[in-house]
């Protein structure tokens, strides 16, 4: 039998709401197969199906030729599939091998012999090169070793078929790198994969074939090595896709954020800003690029004052705030899109309209006399609904309820509508399909064409080369070189975020 | 099965699977069920007094739970209603018997000075939270023991009435007492807390739902992190929900205080009203309505109980028993509604 999985017409409905509609997916024996959609399309809908999670209304499912009904996801590990997932399970005070053999620990007269799991997950992890330390606790682990963890948790099941869901959304470019390594080395090794994901580079680097679904719907599977990113991201969205963001020349004019000599300390106590110098004027972008753990997050969040700075000057528009409060930095026209909109940018169990009023919910007219309007506030909620395309069933449901692209597209609506100064995107597009990251950078340059500053931090050097209008690389908490966009190359910026000097790295030009 | 009537079904199955296994343990152990169960019923419906006297045990049972509720939505884990509540009763009682005043002035000023005790007594661990983080439960347990303990004292050393060991009755003018409910109830100790906790219910929705404060002190309960960066301050939102919680907790302890006994009392230990309103915040879902409907479960098995003995000859213990496990069914309401799911989606099938 050529097909290890094959689901069939797969329809799954919510109440009246059809999230799959007659959706087939076949995988191969050994290949990457690449299931392709904007969020909200019903992949993960799609998977849980495949995982024991839902039931489908119509359709089928087989494993190896073998029709299969997979009520639980019990059953799923035991048919050898297993799902690396988005957001990790596992418990940060454990070390890398107890996670792995939770729920099926090796025992010796009742006690769990850790010495002969750790033998093995040393083997399974040389095996397909994943370089993991078995004793190493999971919260002194970085986020990709976290994940790698999460790989072996399915290996050491038993997995043949491997899910991975969204997996490179947590990860920097060179994490990315290793794990389209371990991917190769686990088909090398007779697996099969198939790879949630909405990134078009990733699928053309390392996917065989790819199903795209739309709304819901099975759109077709195709060939990757017969088809090109421009075909993927139309059939995917439904309309052509403009992968370069068209946008006109900058104007800059005054400075609207100047920063000189921060220093901030992480949480530890170790000084990750250190004399960082910027500023960002009326009119322009400007891009941070470096390699996450430069102190980019820190330095964010001490000029959003969430994070107190030890020393240093941030001024908007001339007026000093360093280590003001974040109602105090708001109100004087700071916007702020967090990095992570489930921390900071939501609370997921209030409804989306009132999310959309959460640093204005004591003003008039969303309240009087300490007293909440919530007529007023459901119709701001409704305006940015529908200004942002942010789609949830009602303003009424909760933030919890919607999907990744909806939430940010709610936290952007919100940020730009209130119209501020200094508008910080961190972020932005982390995990977000083509479509809503087009929508996102046309916010972000109507912004800047309305004469406001606007200043964006990103790990995706693409979206920094796209959108801004000068880059500056941070470097251990410094800003070590400002460059044009249009005289640099990625190369250039990857040695200059790695720390090399101008000179070394190339001619890119001071602005 | 429509939502509405699952919601509705759940408590009556709790209590019916509570009855249910209360029968076989009366049986097994040698009781007759039917005469205890209706001893209990005739413990709070059978005449109007003892309703009355249900009417009245359910009073502080709100507010406690209330107390407990309100801390627990800006997510916090007030232990400490118990001793704010006994810091309550003696404050209230002790304006009651040192003033003499217009009843207009002082029986609102004894039952703000409650308020402020119980207010104060839970700042504390609000401070050490919202300052040093340390963790409220442990320190409001500890501060229960004080409380008891500094109100005996209290109660033994400046307060004492010749007897020694309780204080001198309130002033009538500090009472919350009510002839006309007393004589409506058959001389029952009915007083007119049960109104002041059914505005406390009113308060706590209205703040919490409605207002701008309550937004944030929701907000905060929720996600910390997501209220700081929305310019809300977390530590005095902190602050300001155990007060609240204490000035709830201390009003309870003014209905006995006021109401019921007139008098504070040196305490031999915990008097159960506090760590019952924790039973009854959660069994509420931690809301007004909530904590208001099943404070009158507690008041109602409370008050009944005390009949069973009397009229069915059932050992004390037996009838905590009962009650534990009535109360034990509704709060594992989540089995009873899984199972009803379960029942539905077969009726679909």
């Amino acid at each position: 039998m050529d097909y290890v999985i094959e689901m069939l017409n797969i329809r799954k409905e919510f109440g009246g709401f059809v999230a799959n509609d007659n959706i087939t997916l076949q995988l191969k024996k050994g290949e990457i197969h690449a299931l392709l959609g904007e969020n909200g399309a019903g992949k993960s809908t799609l998977m849980n199906v495949l995982f024991g999670l839902y039931q489908p209304e119509q359709g089928e499912i087989r494993v190896k030729g073998q029709p299969v009904n997979i009520t639980n996801p019990n059953i799923a590990n035991d048919l050898g599939i297993g799902m690396v997932h988005q957001h990790f399970m596992l418990v940060d005070t454990f070390t890398v091998t107890e996670n792995i053999i939770l729920g099926r620990e090796i025992t010796s007269g009742g006690r769990i012999d850790i010495k002969k799991a750790e033998k093995e997950v040393r083997d399974i992890s040389e095996r397909y090169g994943l370089a993991v330390d078995p004793q190493a606790k999971i919260s002194e682990i970085t986020v990709g070793m976290q994940q790698r963890v999460e790989i072996l948790k399915t290996l050491y099941r038993g997995a043949e078929i491997l899910i991975f869901d969204e997996p490179t959304a947590v990860l920097t470019p060179q994490e990315i790198k290793e794990l389209i390594q371990i991917m190769k080395t686990l088909i090398k090794e007779g697996k099969s994969i198939i790879l949630i994901t909405h990134k078009l580079k990733e699928i053309m680097e390392v996917a065989d074939r790819c199903t795209v679904i739309r709304k819901g719907k099975g759109i077709g599977t195709v060939n990757v090595s017969e088809t090109n990113p421009n075909e993927l991201a139309s059939l995917m969205v439904g309309r052509e896709v403009v992968f370069k963001t068209e946008k006109k020349e900058a104007h800059p004019k005054q400075d609207v954020l100047e920063v000189n000599d921060l220093v901030v300390k992480d949480a530890r106590g170790v000084t990750i800003v250190n004399g960082l110098n910027l500023s960002v004027k009326a009119g322009e972008i400007v891009g941070i690029a470096g390699i996450d753990g430069n102190g980019q997050s820190e330095f964010i969040e001490a000029i959003t004052g969430l994070r107190k700075s030890e020393s240093g000057s941030v001024k908007l528009n001339g007026k000093e705030l360093i280590n003001h409060t974040p109602r105090k930095i708001t109100e004087s026209g700071v916007g702020h899109i967090p990095q992570d909109r489930h921390k900071h940018g939501l609370v997921l169990n209030y409804p989306i309209g009132e999310n959309i009023v959460l640093q204005n919910y004591y003003k008039k007219p969303y309240s009087k006399n300490g007293v909440l309007n919530f007529k007023e506030i459901y119709k701001q909620a409704k305006k940015i609904i529908s200004e942002f395309d942010v789609r949830t069933p009602s303003e009424y449901t909760l933030a919890r309820a919607l999907s990744g692209g909806n939430q940010q597209k709610a936290i952007i609506g919100r940020e730009v509508d209130r119209n501020p100064d200094l508008l910080i995107a961190a972020q932005p597009t982390r995990g977000l399909d083509v479509g809503a990251i087009e929508f996102i950078h046309k916010r972000l340059i109507e912004q800047r064409d309305n004469g406001k500053a606007v200043l964006l931090v990103s790990f995706e050097l693409d979206e920094i080369m796209n959108v801004s209008d000068r880059i500056a690389v941070i470097y251990e908490g410094k800003i070590v070189a400002i460059v044009n966009p249009k005289e640099t190359t990625e190369q250039e910026l990857g040695l200059l975020m790695a720390g090399s000097n101008r000179k070394e790295a190339g001619e890119g030009t001071h602005v | 099965m429509s939502k509405r009537l699952k919601g509705l079904l759940t408590p009556v199955i709790a209590v019916l699977l509570g009855i249910l296994v209360g029968t076989i343990i009366m049986l097994a152990s040698g009781y007759d069920p039917v005469a205890a169960f209706s001893a209990l019923w005739n413990g709070v419906f059978g005449d109007i007094y003892s309703f009355g006297e249900a009417v009245r045990q359910i009073t502080p049972y709100i507010l406690a739970g209330l107390a407990v509720a309100f801390a627990f939505r800006v997510g916090l884990f007030n232990i400490g209603v118990e001793g704010q509540f006994i810091v309550g009763w003696l404050a209230a009682v002790w304006v009651g018997v040192a003033f003499d005043l217009p009843r207009a002035i002082h029986l609102p000023l004894a039952i703000l000075a409650a308020m402020i005790a119980g207010a104060l007594w839970a700042f504390i661990p609000g401070l050490l939270k919202a300052r040093f983080r340390v963790h409220e439960v442990i320190v409001t347990i500890m501060m229960n023991y004080v409380a008891l303990h500094v109100t005996n004292y209290i109660i033994r050393n400046v307060l004492a009435s010749k007897s020694g060991d309780k204080t001198d009755m309130i002033h009538e003018s500090a009472s919350l007492r009510s002839e006309w409910l007393q004589s409506l109830t058959d001389y029952s100790r009915l007083h007119w807390g049960i109104v002041i906790a059914i505005i406390c219910c009113f308060i706590m929705w209205f703040l919490l739902e409605r207002t701008t404060r309550g937004f944030e002190l929701r907000a905060v309960g929720f996600n910390q992190h997501a209220a700081h960066y929305a310019g809300m301050s977390v530590n005095k939102n902190i602050i300001l929900s155990m007060l609240i919680s204490g000035a709830f907790a201390g009003l309870a302890g003014s209905m006995e205080g006021l109401g019921t006994f007139g008098y504070a009392a040196v305490k031999g230990g915990f008097t159960g009203v506090g760590f019952d309103g924790i039973a009854v915040a959660l069994l509420g879902g931690n809301t007004a309505l909530g904590v208001f409907l099943s404070a009158i479960l507690f008041g109602v098995l409370k008050v009944g109980a005390l009949n069973m003995p009397l009229e069915a000859g059932v050992p004390n213990e037996l009838v905590d028993i009962i009650i534990a496990l009535i109360v034990f069914f509704v709060a594992s309401s989540y089995m009873i509604r899984a199972l009803l799911d379960r029942l539905s989606k077969k009726e679909v099938k």
